[in-house]
């Protein structure tokens, strides 16, 4: 008994993933931690894209399921489980099947090494770039697959169109990651670092985030990479494999129900996913701003405090919206749902300002944050772009990209090993 | 003159070995798909993604508007022409109310011509808006839509006061209005103008220089002014192709010679060039609106016209400038209280046949735009 | 202009004006050279609508009636011709491109045929569908009842 709280509790005190700590248990319940918080987020995420794209084009949004439509995403989830699952006839019956779990299984794995916090990580590998890199692109296989078992097509075309799109973007989106790598080798030692955990220790060491780091190389670089991974998961301007107007819904035509919410799911866990691999190789992951200039014990408590104070700012809208709830009756319910809401809201508030909470969570905050900033970018250009042609799309990723990510690569290179070995030029 | 080799029909057959064999792809665009504005169906015969050539079939809309004219009485065929072009159901109805008008040799006093032009005017702005909303999200950009959509219905909510309907208004009768405007109708198209303005500033903000916009739209579905001439479009269509002509102007109808505008043409006849078209249509629509609605005339509102209209035996073709381009009427009167033939010449119907010279060797993306960049109405097609 | 054609074909070409709109009735065997040269020589480069009139009573029951517009001279002029039912005309379609969909409509609606078009079938209504329905004879309440319960299954499509 004492050896399994031993177990237990060892992890705590060790400062290590649990990955990395080799503490199993530890590991399960971050594995459940991080699904259950994606599968929050998925949903929140969901609400807000119906929610800031209306008010974008003057109107509403969801309204009538809960408090300004805050019940929504369950609503539909379950009218998507609730919903006849249809196969055609002619599909490839297996592949039909297996295609969505592969998309959804690739969304998700890519998790594994997604570093919440110098800790927070289910397992920090020494090569966990590429494993993200590597296993974000499987998800490819899994749309090719759903296009071409549907044996149809629309799903055929936007399927092909969604591979080739990939594909052409990942290899920029690979330069522009490189030249991140490239980066974090700029040190006394001259050893860079492929795990994600290292990559924003670095940047953490060098005193930068890497989007600021040789301007603006590190600027070029983010940029390359913020547009590829608008195309690598397939939203707009670049949503031509499920472009409504042309391919009625691309790949996934044939889908319905409980099948066609699991590629929504992976479209928003991938989303995810790579904004987060955005924001570890840029925008200096976990690290919360200006993490040496503003340094000692004060500055920590202030910006430790910043994550319940959030949660009290959507706790006041909250109460403000109900507030302003019609005073009529039928409204009564809603009324004390969104106050309810609010009340959750300010809960969860008060819990964040725990000395020993907020301490643990501050780090997971400050990168959910920056996730989030990624997450209303997607929102906007879907809200202001109209769509590339295909054409255009493979040019912008040919001709634009990919000679803009080698030019970047090889300034990064070029001066990098220029800043080290003239140590006072860039970096005193 | 177009080569006539163009227009030759295409051999659409499925090919027989299946379709991942073959070099080409023949896909079935509709009629229910979510870009074709309606029931049409276009067959699509494809190499890759490039059209090698396409083929519309229509007539899923078909009402037999012709026939249910001949077994109608003048005045009761009047509200059945609002179902054909419904996004712009004023100038249907202006159209037919002219011909017979005219078949009856008689004039709409000079009042109800003012108000006609002011509802007309509006509803071109109504129809253009409505385009310029779904045309945009053809081409992917979901915003403009519910801008345009948002203004349109104040236009509607004008409409809705003046005759009580807001879509298929049948606002006009031969021989003038029904009904005298309603109080604060000047009023009203007076807020609208100034409501109106700073909107289509802020639609061309949206797009007109929108880069992916102008990807999207320059050089897509180029047509020739010739070409246009030759397979009869017209409208913001053939204008441009950089043919200055607008009905309004060429034979004014109504009293449009009192008003001053000006005619919008395009340089190249792209797409680009008749959404540039369409926008500035509308701007001149609000300068005919201003100048309308400041010289509406006192004075009755409908001509004396026979209870039982039984025009004397003949023909006439009128026709008009619909939103959509020229909508004729021709009606062959047998001296009887029932036209003896009535022929509407729509048209969308009649511009849906430069699809497919528009989007040979194009891509499928284009045969969207190029779908919404005509401005077809089903219900006109089809009728 | 007109006055000319009236001097070359002599009785095969009848000028009329009604409220003030020009047309002339032409001899069906001289239409296609009419039309040609109106395009031509005329400049009335752009055909407005083809269209057709069915008088059941009188010999030649149908009027087949094309309407023209000449862009240089903001003109106007329609072009008549009188023929029997099972007569066909020469399609139209080399001269001005848009009367393909324009003569498909009047084959689909009374039955005419045009020589020469490159697809004549039906345009609005369904293929395989028997019966004309601008044609006086075809009662308003009429359909193709058979082709409404094989491809449609049900009794009557009203």
């Amino acid at each position: 008994m004492q050896e399994l709280l031993n177990y237990i509790s060892s992890y705590l005190s060790s400062d290590q993933t649990p990955g990395g700590a080799g503490n199993f248990l530890w590991a399960l319940i971050y594995i459940l931690l991080v699904f259950a918080g994606l599968s929050v987020a998925v949903i929140a995420m969901n609400w807000l894209e119906r929610k800031i794209l209306a008010h974008m084009q003057v109107r509403l949004g969801p309204m009538r399921v809960g408090p300004h439509g805050l019940l929504q995403p369950f609503a539909d989830a379950l009218k998507l489980l609730l919903k006849e699952d249809i196969m055609p006839d002619e599909a490839d019956k297996l592949i039909f099947w297996v295609a969505p779990f592969i998309v959804t299984l690739a969304a998700f794995t890519v998790f594994v090494v997604v570093p919440f916090g110098p800790t927070h990580a289910i397992t920090d590998m020494n090569i966990g770039i590429l494993f993200m890199l590597g296993v974000s692109s499987l998800s490819v296989l899994g749309i090719v697959m759903a296009g071409w078992a549907s044996n149809s097509h629309y799903p055929l075309i936007g399927a092909l169109r969604s591979s080739a799109q990939m594909v052409s973007y990942e290899v920029a989106m690979g330069l522009a990651v490189v030249s991140a790598i490239l980066m974090t080798s700029l040190n006394q030692q001259g050893t860079g670092t492929l795990s994600m955990i290292g990559i924003v220790e670095a940047q953490q060491a060098q005193g930068t985030w890497f989007v600021f780091k040789l301007f603006p190389l590190g600027l070029i670089a983010f940029f390359i990479f913020a547009v590829a991974m608008v195309a690598e998961t397939n939203r707009a301007p670049f949503d031509l494999p499920e472009a409504e107007s042309e391919l009625t819904a691309g790949f996934h035509t044939e889908y319905s129900g409980f099948r066609w919410s699991l590629f929504f799911l992976a479209e928003y866990s991938a989303m995810i996913a790579v904004s987060s691999i955005a924001v570890t190789l840029w925008m200096g992951g976990w690290l919360r701003p200006f993490p040496n200039a503003l340094s000692g014990s004060t500055w920590n408590l202030v910006f430790s405090l910043f994550p319940g104070i959030t949660f009290l700012f959507l706790a006041g809208m909250c109460f403000y919206s109900t507030a302003r709830m019609p005073k009529h009756p039928y409204f009564r319910i809603q009324t004390a749902g969104l106050a309810i809401f609010g009340a959750l809201l300010a809960l969860i508030a008060l819990v964040l300002f725990i000395p020993a909470v907020r301490v643990r969570i501050q780090d997971i905050y400050w990168f959910c944050i920056k996730v989030a900033a990624f997450m209303y970018l997607y929102i906007w250009y879907r809200g202001t772009f109209p769509r590339y042609r295909f054409d255009q799309l493979m040019k912008v990723g040919w001709k634009i990209l990919l000679p803009m990510g080698l030019g970047v690569l090889i300034l990064t290179a070029f001066f990098g090993l220029w800043s080290t070995t003239h140590t006072n030029l860039w970096h005193p | 003159m177009t080569d006539s080799k163009t227009f030759s029909p295409l051999d659409l057959d499925t090919p027989e070995k299946p379709y991942l064999d073959a070099n080409e792809l023949v896909i079935n665009m509709g009629p229910q798909h979510p870009a074709t504005h309606g029931v049409l169906r276009v067959i699509l015969r494809l190499d890759g993604e490039k059209v090698l050539g396409l083929e519309c079939v229509i007539g899923y809309l078909h009402r037999g508007v012709e026939k249910i004219a001949e077994n109608r009485t003048y005045t009761m065929f009047n509200p059945y022409v609002d179902r054909m072009d419904y996004v712009a159901a004023v100038s249907n109805g202006l159209g037919y109310c002219e011909a017979v008008e005219k078949l009856l040799n008689v004039e709409a006093p000079p009042r109800a011509q003012y108000i006609r032009v002011i509802l007309t005017e509006l509803n071109r702005i109504a129809s253009h808006q409505l385009w310029l909303g779904t045309h945009a999200l053809d081409i992917g950009a979901i915003t403009p839509l519910f801008y345009t959509f948002r203004d349109r219905e104040e236009i509607l909510k004008i409409f809705e006061k003046y005759c009580g309907a807001r879509l298929t208004t049948h606002a006009f009768r031969i021989g003038g209005l029904q009904y005298e405007t309603y109080n604060g109708f000047e009023q009203d198209v007076k807020n609208f103008i100034s409501f109106f303005k700073p909107k289509i500033d802020e639609y061309e903000e949206l797009l007109t220089t929108n880069r992916i916009w102008l990807e999207r739209t320059k050089g897509v579905g180029v047509i020739s002014g010739k070409d246009c001439i030759a397979l009869g479009v017209t409208g913001p269509v053939l204008r441009a192709s950089g043919v200055k002509w607008d009905i309004r102007k060429a034979q004014p109808y109504a009293n449009y010679k009192n008003f001053e505008f000006e005619i919008p043409t395009g340089a190249s006849g792209d797409t680009y060039d008749r959404y540039m078209v369409r926008m500035i249509e509308m701007r001149q629509s609000v300068r005919i609106l201003e100048q309308a609605v400041a010289g509406i005339p006192e004075g009755p509102i409908m001509a004396k016209v026979p209870k039982v209209m039984k025009p004397p035996v003949g023909e006439v073709y009128h026709s008009i400038e619909a939103p959509k381009g020229e909508l004729g009427y021709f009606i062959v009167s047998d001296g009887s209280t029932q036209p003896y033939r009535v022929r509407v010449r729509p048209p969308s119907f009649v511009n849906l046949q430069a699809l497919d010279l528009m989007c040979r060797g194009q891509l499928v993306a284009d045969v969207i735009a190029v779908i919404g960049t005509l401005d077809i109405v089903l219900g006109e097609v089809d009728r | 202009m007109v006055a000319k054609f009236k001097r070359e074909y002599g009785s095969g070409i009848e000028p009329l004006t009604y409220v003030g709109q020009n047309y002339m009735v032409v001899d069906r065997s001289l239409i296609p050279e009419i039309l040609q040269r109106l395009r031509d020589e005329e400049q009335f480069d752009y055909c407005v609508d083809l269209t057709a009139v069915h008088y059941p009573k009188r010999e030649k029951q149908f009027d087949v009636v094309w309407v023209l517009y000449s862009f240089s001279r903001n003109e106007r002029m329609r072009v008549k011709t009188q023929i029997a039912d099972g007569e066909s005309l020469s399609s139209s379609v080399s001269i001005w491109p848009t009367t393909n969909w324009l003569e498909r409509e009047v084959f689909d609606m009374f039955g005419i045929k045009f020589d020469g078009h490159p697809d004549l079938k039906r345009i609005l209504l369904p293929e395989g569908w028997k019966g004309y329905p601008l044609r006086k004879d075809y009662n308003i309440l009429q359909q193709d009842s058979e082709w409404v319960q094989i491809n449609l299954g049900i009794e009557s499509g009203q």
